[in-house]
């Protein structure tokens, strides 16, 4: 590059050269979207027992694409009632090398189905069709076979200790990964011989019910995995089902709070996923080149809707000003726009209010005087965008460094020592996942064993494995998913006497 | 009834992903109970031997080099299409005088198995591999490492479980493999080759001769470029002279009996410890 960093117009224009390209759609014939969808309970879809129904929206274009049945408690009473039966008459007493072959069947089949899953996915969530179809299907379906193979070799998950099931596991899962985080939360409450109810984000219920569609042609017994689809309010009913002996729930800290509080009185085994704050620590000797990648993938991945988003840039005094530079390059040729189109990088914001959100954090940050430097390309006239962001000239209390965001917005600090990274990384009520980027060996391991995380990725960021247990510390939530501890979530153990 | 004249199919070797006759050109007769003719299947040389383990050698280190996942996926393969030629591999049993029921059950029971060690791929380091308290500040991390070329000598009556059950869990872990079986198992010894050509396996990862016992084992056992050998289905008369012979490299010797379980799994890798500074 031989533009100099001050030069900005030269650098403007070199961007956007780089960036022009012709639209690569992809076509969305491959799914047949019906007007309305219902609830998924003992095998049958059927409308809520009061009729009610809600209306999902296309982030990309704010319009209406189907109808959606909003399951009351009547309902979520009925799902609990199909899952017991399923559990005591079917599933729970089904040995464990039978009950991975649906699971493996399922992997397959959604293998096989992937490229409808991930225009469905992009289509209701607003997420670029690139990553749906080489993160978030892959992913699912990988889920789906790594737990298939724990279902016949579950003596082996926690040493010393018997593991049975636990019954009917409560299911609740956000919109950021809407098909991915179903797969985390079925495929090990299916292999350990629990069933489930599902109910899925309202803003993205389109690809768990294609789902529940799947299981049924992979032969999957009635019952064992019911879909009531509604809002908060559903999910709470479903949170406090005296029914549920276990509930999972992934979303924000806030509503992971209050399913705490409604499970408290009874005691319901618990795992919650809940928001965070994560902080890149960018070290003097990283490889730059390296780190910027892995700094944009792990704040513009997603639009910023990841719970582990390295919402947070820590970086060492003395490459500050070269690393935001470079960032600040970076953005500029980042394509935000159409998810539907395979050259989009940075897609939709998922609702309305989520964008009025992201908004909120970064204005308040300007007004307390902090410097706001945003992508300047033009972003789509309809659909809900916002450009990508970063925001200096902060001292660590101001709310867009404490807050969860959840959008394309980094907050950048510096530091000059370990220690002081260590405790501005840990400055925060969250801890869910940590990057460093350092060429030293031994100070990874160091970092990694100060950062209060439960993801700690070196020299890389936003790396998922279904054999590699996730989750957070402190109030980003409890309990783990993938991996050997992810099952023990799933199971109830008793010691193997001698 | 049809005049039709219906091809039959030559039993060969499975070598390197190719099906050669014998270099020595001999074959064995089988022959159903009653005494007609079946066909006359390869029987492997000592020259078949040394081709069959430097095909294996040439294929285990960029097999060990795939993930856990895609073997797993691999192996998972296997037990499709095996699922597909589940007639055809029973009517072969049935062929040499195994009962019908039998012969459909020991299938079965090689498709299950397959699909168990599918799920083992992916399972093996969390269940053997540790991190270590060592008392300093480093990282000391034990993991699995395959043992890289093994020799399985497969039970003549094992039918197809009884290949498949010492082949899958030996390939899950990343080895390569020289399988040996003859007698009522050559002819599905020989399909097998076609099961495993077409599941995305790649070119000698899975070498299968049929042939002797005793006199293949000894050249495998012999070999100084075989890790291991698996002795489950060694005629009970050679077997300690076998695992004298091994002395010579110290090849592990083991007799896994195609039991699906974490010690079978164990059977076939090893262990390698790193140390890494933790402290700046």
């Amino acid at each position: 590059m031989t533009t100099t960093p001050h030069d900005d117009t030269a650098t403007a224009n070199l961007a956007r050269t780089f960036a022009d390209y012709a639209p690569s759609i992809e076509g969305r014939d491959i799914v047949a979207i019906r007007p309305r969808y219902g609830l998924m309970i003992d095998g049958e879809e059927r409308d809520a027992r009061d009729g009610a129904v809600f209306s999902t929206i296309e982030p990309a274009n704010g319009e209406h694409i189907a109808e959606v049945a909003e399951g009351a408690a009547a309902d979520v009473d009925d799902a609990v009632a199909a899952a017991r039966r399923a559990y005591e008459t079917v599933w729970r007493d089904m040995p464990g090398r039978t009950r991975a072959k649906y699971l493996f069947r399922m992997a397959r089949l959604l293998q096989d189905r992937s490229r409808e899953f991930a225009v469905l996915e992009t289509i209701d969530g607003g997420k670029p069709i690139r990553e749906s179809r080489d993160v978030d299907v892959p992913l699912a379906a990988a889920h789906l076979f790594y737990h298939a193979g724990w279902a016949d070799k579950l003596e082996y998950a926690v040493p010393g200790m018997t593991g049975r099931p636990i019954g009917v596991v409560g299911q609740i899962t956000p919109w950021n990964f809407p098909l991915l985080m179903v797969a985390w939360k079925i495929a090990p409450a299916l292999a350990c011989g629990n069933t489930v109810v599902l109910k899925p984000a309202e803003t993205t219920p389109l690809t768990a019910l294609l789902l529940a569609e799947l299981a049924a042609e992979a032969g999957l017994p009635p019952g064992v995995l019911n879909v009531v689809t509604g809002a908060g309010a559903t999910g709470a009913a479903l949170a406090a089902h005296p029914g549920v002996d276990k509930v999972a729930f992934t979303g924000s800290t806030e509503v992971g709070k209050a399913i705490r509080r409604a499970t408290a009185e009874r005691g319901t085994r618990l795992t919650l996923e809940l928001g965070g704050k994560g902080a890149h620590v960018v070290f003097d000797d990283a490889a730059l080149d390296q780190a910027v990648e892995g700094i944009v993938d792990g704040i513009f991945f997603n639009q910023g809707h990841v719970c582990c988003a390295g919402s947070r840039l820590l970086v060492q005094e003395g490459i500050a000003d070269e690393l935001l530079d470079r960032l600040r390059r970076r953005i500029e040729l980042l394509r935000v726009g159409d998810p539907l189109d395979k050259n989009t990088d940075v897609g939709a914001i998922n609702s309305h209010a989520q964008l009025e959100r992201i908004r909120g954090f970064v204005d308040e940050a300007r007004d307390d005087g902090a410097q706001v430097h945003q992508s300047t390309r033009a972003l789509p006239g309809k659909g809900f965008y916002f450009p990508p962001t970063i925001v200096t000239g902060l001292g660590g209390s101001e709310a867009i460094c404490r807050e969860e965001v959840f959008g394309p917005v980094l907050a950048v600090q510096t530091f000059r020592t370990e220690a002081e990274a260590v405790a501005r990384a840990n400055a925060t009520r969250y801890g869910l996942s940590a990057g460093v980027w350092t060429e030293k060996g031994s100070r990874i391991l160091w970092m990694s064993q100060r950062l209060r995380a439960g993801v700690v990725w070196a020299n890389s960021f936003n790396r998922f494995d279904p054999a590699s247990p996730f989750g957070g510390l402190r109030e980003s939530g409890f309990g783990r998913e993938g991996g050997r501890q992810g099952l023990q979530e799933y199971l109830t153990l008793s010691p193997v006497t001698a | 009834m049809s005049d039709r004249v219906e091809v039959r199919k030559t039993y060969k070797l499975f070598i390197g992903g190719a099906f050669p006759r014998s270099e020595s050109a001999r074959t064995t007769a089988v022959t159903a109970p009653d005494g007609t003719l079946l066909a006359h299947v390869a029987t492997a040389s000592r020259k078949d031997v040394r081709d069959a383990v430097r095909a294996a050698r040439g294929a285990q280190e960029s097999w060990a080099g795939r993930t856990p996942y895609n073997r797993g996926q691999i192996l998972y393969r296997i037990a499709e299409v095996l699922e597909g030629r589940a007639a055809q591999l029973a009517g072969e049993l049935e062929a040499v005088g195994v009962p019908a029921a039998e012969a459909r059950a020991d299938v079965e029971a090689a498709v299950d198995g397959a699909v168990y060690w599918a799920g083992f791929a992916d399972k093996l380091e969390q269940l053997v591999g540790s991190v270590n308290p060592v008392a300093g500040p480093f990282l000391n991390l034990s993991s699995v490492v395959p043992m890289g070329v093994c020799a399985l000598a497969c039970p003549d009556t094992g039918g197809v479980r009884g290949v498949l059950g010492l082949v899958c869990p030996a390939i899950m872990a990343g080895n390569a493999v020289v399988a040996v079986a003859g007698g009522p198992a050559a002819l599905v010894t020989s399909t097998l080759g076609e099961v495993v050509a077409t599941s995305d396996v790649p070119g000698g990862v899975v070498n299968l001769l049929t042939g002797d016992h005793a006199q293949l084992l000894p050249w495998l056992a012999d070999h100084d470029d075989v890790d291991q050998i698996d002795l489950s289905g060694a005629p009970a008369g050679i077997a300690a002279d076998l695992r004298a012979r091994t002395a010579e490299n110290l090849k592990r010797a083991s007799a896994t009996h195609g039991a699906e379980d974490l010690r079978t799994a164990m059977a076939f890798c090893e262990i390698r410890t790193v140390w890494h500074p933790a402290s700046i």
